[in-house]
């Protein structure tokens, strides 16, 4: 990655994870000048951070490309900082208080996702209650041939679902399971006066309403572990949980101890709380469905992920208004 | 949830038990047990005396000619058994005059033969449209978004950061149904909800519904971006996706099948899969069940599953009293609850 700073294009860090160059950066170097630590210096935190104070006093914009952590000590090295521009839907890997302070903007990708996370959390709750991929696995290894015996799923009609975060993604989700039959309720950090499902405050109160729990909230202080011992006893030996939001919006380590003690009857996981590690324990059970953080993983998403980073960096560099502002 | 491996008590019945049991209970034959009869075995002893030709040493015409010496007049067939023809079965048993089927389909069964001889036959129709529809529609979105495909992924320790596995969004692709009975009605309904535009292929055009109608289901293909086959298999519909219609299909296409297998001509998709010339598929049905082509095992775009789409608890239980209540209504000399007309 050249970092060539003579030819007057606005410069842009690139903020990633050292295993790999983001297919991004192809969009960017026609119009920005791309400094990216990583390549020049090394994956190394000193390293990177001298990178930056050395080259980046001008950079008035940052990209980070993956949801991997941004503070005061990157933010320090780079004091023209007035944007970042994150190439996620999350933000709980920055500091905002931080950006807050500093008077930095920060853009995320807004609604770019969410159809997609949306058909894949439903997709994952069909999987967990009908077998899909255990059945997959009971045919490729020729148990269908071997044995009559097989394990019965569930009907989908008539569970109640409890979606916790009814935003973007969670009013999709609603409308999807509606169609199935399903009757939904919600958490939420306030209700939603033009909603028509049941509201609930308290996580525990919706976990024992509820057959089937989907988290696609953000994850925040008050969010983190929220679905604990107690809700997951809430939930109940029948009860299903699908998390397409993050993975510390769990206790895992409960979660764990809960599917391999069959006290919840399934799980349907596309992120986990130390990704990519996955706890070993759950590769051998055929009530859950693994996924290595996928849901947003279609085509178009990935353009839109595109279109959008180069929106706001736009705007930002016209003066114009930032097309998805992270509110602070 | 778990697939287990604990097997069924096996009782073995003889000649000699079938002639002089002495259960007061009606009698039924079974030629091989459905998936509803290896759950619910025990419950259905409760209220019939099964006769088992699959555990009989008997050739099964000697089996059937004792039972008809016997008077047994009630059969309990299965899809996945032998057909159900004169020359198999009803020459051999004349005291037949009731067959009770698991399944919602009844092409293995000689119907001619049956109306001719005054036989009456019930299936399963209505117990398991919304189940089917479920898994049609799974099929659909984990072919798409990768699901299984990524599950193996996880399961084999091949989660890397910097591997991308993009699936396909599913909004605003085109669906094509083909028959828009029970269940390919409740799949457009959902697929619907998906932001999915839904065509249908049927013997009739309904006018009652909002989706294009194609009598020809080539042109539907050319049209579509998924096929999902719900529809019976008759003579009409046997190898109605052919080579033509996978080709008008497509290289982007993904064919999802919840009715027959020979709906499908199976060497042909085999072949269009591994050559690429089709994008996926979700399949649930074979020609020749439990066999799957080895081909397939291979493909990391292809989702199996073993005859399952009506398999849930709650369908279960809705057939084993609908099956129950069929047979109760034939031995009571009362009209049968779901009777194929």
């Amino acid at each position: 990655m050249e970092n060539n700073t003579s030819d007057h294009k606005p410069v842009i860090i690139i903020h990633r994870l050292p295993s790999c160059e983001s297919f991004l950066t192809n969009h960017l170097t026609t119009t920005y000048t791309l400094l990216d630590p990583i390549a020049a210096a090394g994956p190394e935190p000193a390293a990177v951070r001298a990178y930056l104070r050395l080259h980046g006093s001008s950079a008035r914009a940052l990209l980070c490309v993956e949801p991997i952590p941004l503070g005061s000590d990157i933010m320090d090295c780079l004091p023209s900082l007035e944007c970042i521009v994150s190439a996620t839907t999350g933000t709980d890997h920055i500091e905002l208080s931080e950006c807050r302070r500093r008077g930095i903007s920060v853009t995320n990708l807004g609604d770019a996702f969410s159809v997609d996370v949306a058909d894949y959390a439903v997709v994952l709750l069909l999987d967990v209650l009908r077998n899909v991929s255990a059945g997959d696995r009971f045919v490729r290894v020729g148990s269908w041939v071997e044995q009559p015996e097989f394990s019965l799923g569930f009907r989908i009609s008539g569970k109640r679902v409890g979606i916790v975060g009814l935003g973007n993604i969670g009013s999709r989700i609603a409308k999807r399971l509606i169609s199935f039959g399903c009757s939904i309720a919600y958490n939420s950090r306030k209700k939603h006066p033009d909603v028509p499902f049941p509201y609930y405050n308290n996580i525990h109160e919706l976990a024992i309403h509820t057959d089937i729990l989907i988290l696609c909230c953000s994850l925040t202080d008050e969010t983190r572990h929220m679905i604990n011992k107690d809700v997951l006893t809430a939930l109940g030996k029948e009860g299903v949980i699908i998390n397409v939001g993050r993975g510390a919006l769990i206790d895992e380590r409960e979660l764990v101890r809960f599917l391999v003690d069959g006290r919840i009857a399934g799980a349907g996981l596309d992120v986990f709380e130390d990704e990519p590690t996955v706890p070993k324990e759950l590769f051998g059970l055929q009530n859950v469905v693994l996924s290595a953080h996928h849901a947003v993983c279609t085509h178009q998403s990935f353009k839109a992920i595109i279109d959008v980073v180069l929106a706001n960096l736009e705007a930002f560099y016209s003066n114009k208004p930032l097309l998805t502002p992270v509110n602070l | 949830m778990l697939y287990s491996n604990t097997k069924p008590t096996e009782s073995m019945e003889s000649m000699e038990s079938v002639e002089s049991s002495s259960s007061s209970l009606p009698k039924i034959i079974l030629l091989k047990p459905p998936p509803i009869f290896v759950h619910f075995e025990t419950q259905f002893s409760r209220h019939f005396h099964f006769l088992k030709a699959y555990e009989s040493p008997l050739p099964l015409p000697s089996f059937l000619a004792a039972a008809a010496a016997d008077g047994v007049a009630a059969m309990f067939a299965t899809a996945n058994g032998p057909q159900i023809t004169a020359e198999s079965v009803f020459d051999h048993i004349p005291s037949l005059c009731c067959i009770v089927s698991s399944a919602v389909g009844v092409d293995h069964i000689d119907l001619v033969e049956c109306r001719r001889r005054g036989i009456v036959v019930a299936n399963a129709a209505g117990v398991s449209a919304s189940d089917c529809a479920d898994f049609a529609v799974g099929l659909v979105v984990d072919v798409f978004r990768k699901v299984t495909g990524g599950d193996r992924f996880v399961r084999s320790g091949g989660w890397c950061s910097d591997e991308f596995r993009l699936g396909r969004r599913l909004g605003g692709k085109t669906v094509g149904i083909v028959g828009l009975g029970r269940i390919g009605s409740a799949v457009a309904k959902r697929l619907h909800a998906f932001n999915c535009r839904i065509l249908y292929n049927s013997r009739n055009k309904n006018p009652s519904v909002p989706y294009s109608f194609y009598s020809n289901v080539c042109d539907m293909a050319a049209d579509s971006d998924v096929l999902v086959v719900c529809c019976s298999l008759s003579d009409e519909t046997r190898h109605l996706i052919n080579k033509e219609v996978l080709t008008a299909l497509g290289k982007e296409g993904i064919i999802v099948n919840v009715a027959r297998g020979p709906i499908i001509d199976e060497k042909e998709l085999v072949r269009f899969l591994l050559e690429a010339r089709i994008a996926g598929a979700g399949l649930d049905v074979f020609e020749r069940e439990p066999s799957v082509p080895q081909e397939l095992f291979s493909l990391d775009n292809v989702v199996l599953a073993h005859h399952q789409a009506g398999f849930t608890e709650e369908c279960f239980q809705d057939l084993f009293e609908l099956v129950k209540g069929n047979f109760e209504a034939f031995f009571s000399n009362k009209p049968l609850l779901s009777p194929v007309v």
